[in-house]
């Protein structure tokens, strides 16, 4: 049998490739790590020398100004150095220019890649080929995955919901090009959530998302009631510009959560969503910034989470 | 073997009796996990003292993690009072080699500049490998050779010592 390729012989974290396919328990040391790392951002002094001496390499093959910043204070929190590196590539030179990179990153002693990348895989190719000392973390790979967004809103569910094994979670909006509804769902079914919904048009879902074991609806009202946590996707403008929808305003009033249709879902439901925000497209102001949204603190449980990450692939 | 080792609930009044006359206005207890945070509680308790108990992991400040990684989930630490100025009584359940209450002394000062810290432990079993020594300690115990001394915690609370194989 083919070994996990994030996993060690030991069946320990080495690589945050994808949560597709990472045990329980792997999930479950991550969010219980970060909670102890929210212990030290709360502190005045809100480092520790966990991996003083060793190199973090930000590796950004496509622009992604916050995803960078939080890996970033969480390398910085951990004493780590942090090398910032935003490579534009032509969709002509990956591949070997690729391997080449980060090659000359290994001789420069790198002990961890944080990976963003616009073609799905590239993570996982980047992992095939490193030494063993060094770890590769997927910031973001095309549509595939984005495990620390997804691990970071499964810890945000946690912090406010204790108990997966009870919840509805609904994934709104545009799951086909959504990396983070990915790992999102993948996360919620291995922690036991019952019921994981997906909502919206026909052309935003893709075929076959039924087999990632979720329910599959088009109404959104239908869709949320019930619900105690709604997660809105970022709708992308380019795809406003192609023949999937028809207008934003269009799209506000059939998949946009508006007051009106979150009142739907449980009284003390929780709204999350992984930014940047298009308000007036996805999410009304007025749900955005209200009572039931966590945005912000999903930010701030990011950077727990992805030191946790990176301090248990780095020990391992 | 295991009736070679003194009783843990003896040593706890014992201990108890020693810090009282000790405790200062700005005494505060905190608690290593995890035998010296079931170990503080009691003391704490006894003591009736007036700042909450601290309790600390030092999972994140650990000298063997580049060799060890962190294999468990570490508890969170908390420490519900400023530690300024503070007398700290660090407590833990056995002394050997010294490198946790390194760890602690270390992650206590990211939290403040405590005016002193004094080490409460309810064994010393000798075998330091840096220059620490407990200020109180419940009984010296002899442990052989590739055995450990822990302290357990039955289901009604009780506590006592332990020797078991070191992994």
């Amino acid at each position: 049998m083919q070994r996990n390729p994030q996993l060690n012989a030991n069946g320990e974290l080495q690589h945050l490739l994808s949560i597709e396919g990472l045990p329980r328990e792997v999930l479950l040391q991550i969010l219980g790590t970060a909670e102890s790392f929210i212990g030290v951002t709360e502190r005045e002094v809100k480092k520790v020398p966990l991996l003083r001496g060793k190199s973090v390499f930000n590796l950004f093959f496509e622009p992604s100004t916050r995803t960078r910043t939080t890996f970033e204070i969480a390398a910085k929190r951990l004493s780590a150095d942090v090398i910032n590196l935003n490579i534009a590539v032509s969709s002509q030179s990956k591949g070997e220019s690729l391997l080449d990179t980060v090659a000359n990153l290994s001789a420069m002693h790198a002990d961890v890649f944080v990976v963003r990348h616009a073609s799905s895989g590239a993570p996982f190719l980047i992992a095939r080929h490193v030494k063993p000392h060094e770890h590769v973390i997927n910031a973001g790979d095309g549509r595939h995955a984005h495990p620390t967004q997804g691990l970071l809103d499964l810890y945000t569910i946690r912090h406010y919901k204790k108990d997966f094994s009870r919840l509805t979670v609904a994934v709104v909006g545009d799951v086909l090009h959504s990396r983070v509804a990915r790992s999102l769902i993948h996360g919620l079914t291995t922690l036991g959530t019952p019921e994981v919904r997906v909502i919206g048009p026909q052309t935003l879902l893709p075929a076959g998302v039924g087999s990632l074991g979720v329910s599959v609806f088009h109404d959104m009202r239908e869709g949320l009631k019930g619900c105690d946590v709604v997660v809105m996707l970022r709708l992308q403008n380019e795809r406003m510009t192609g023949a999937l929808l028809p207008s934003a305003q269009e799209y506000f009033k059939n998949y946009g959560l508006s007051a009106e249709k979150l009142a739907l879902a449980k009284p003390d439901a929780i709204v999350m969503h992984p930014g940047p925000m298009n308000r007036g497209v996805e999410i009304d102001s007025s749900v955005a910034d209200g009572p039931h949204s966590v945005i912000l603190p999903q930010v701030t449980f990011g950077i727990a989470v992805r030191m946790a990450v990176m301090s248990i692939v780095a020990g391992n | 073997m295991s009736s070679a080792l003194p009783d843990a609930e003896l040593l706890l009044p014992k201990l108890a009796a020693e810090l009282k006359p000790r405790l200062t206005p700005a005494s505060a207890m905190i608690g290593l996990y995890t035998g010296g945070a079931w170990l503080a509680e009691r003391l704490h308790a006894m003591l009736g003292m007036r700042e909450p108990l601290g309790l600390m992991d030092i999972a994140f400040y650990r000298d063997d993690y580049h060799k060890q990684g962190l294999k468990h989930d570490p508890k969170r630490t908390r420490i519900p009072f400023d530690v300024e100025g503070r007398d700290v009584l660090l407590v833990d359940d056995v002394l050997y080699t010294g490198r946790t209450v390194r760890a602690a002394m270390n992650e206590l000062f990211d939290y403040g500049r405590p005016r002193s810290i004094a080490l409460v432990v309810l064994a010393d079993r000798g075998g330091r490998q840096l220059p620490i020594c407990a200020q109180y300690c419940g009984a010296q115990v002899q442990v052989p050779e590739g055995m450990r001394l822990r302290l357990k915690r039955a289901e009604d609370g009780r506590l006592r010592l332990e020797l078991e194989r070191a992994a």
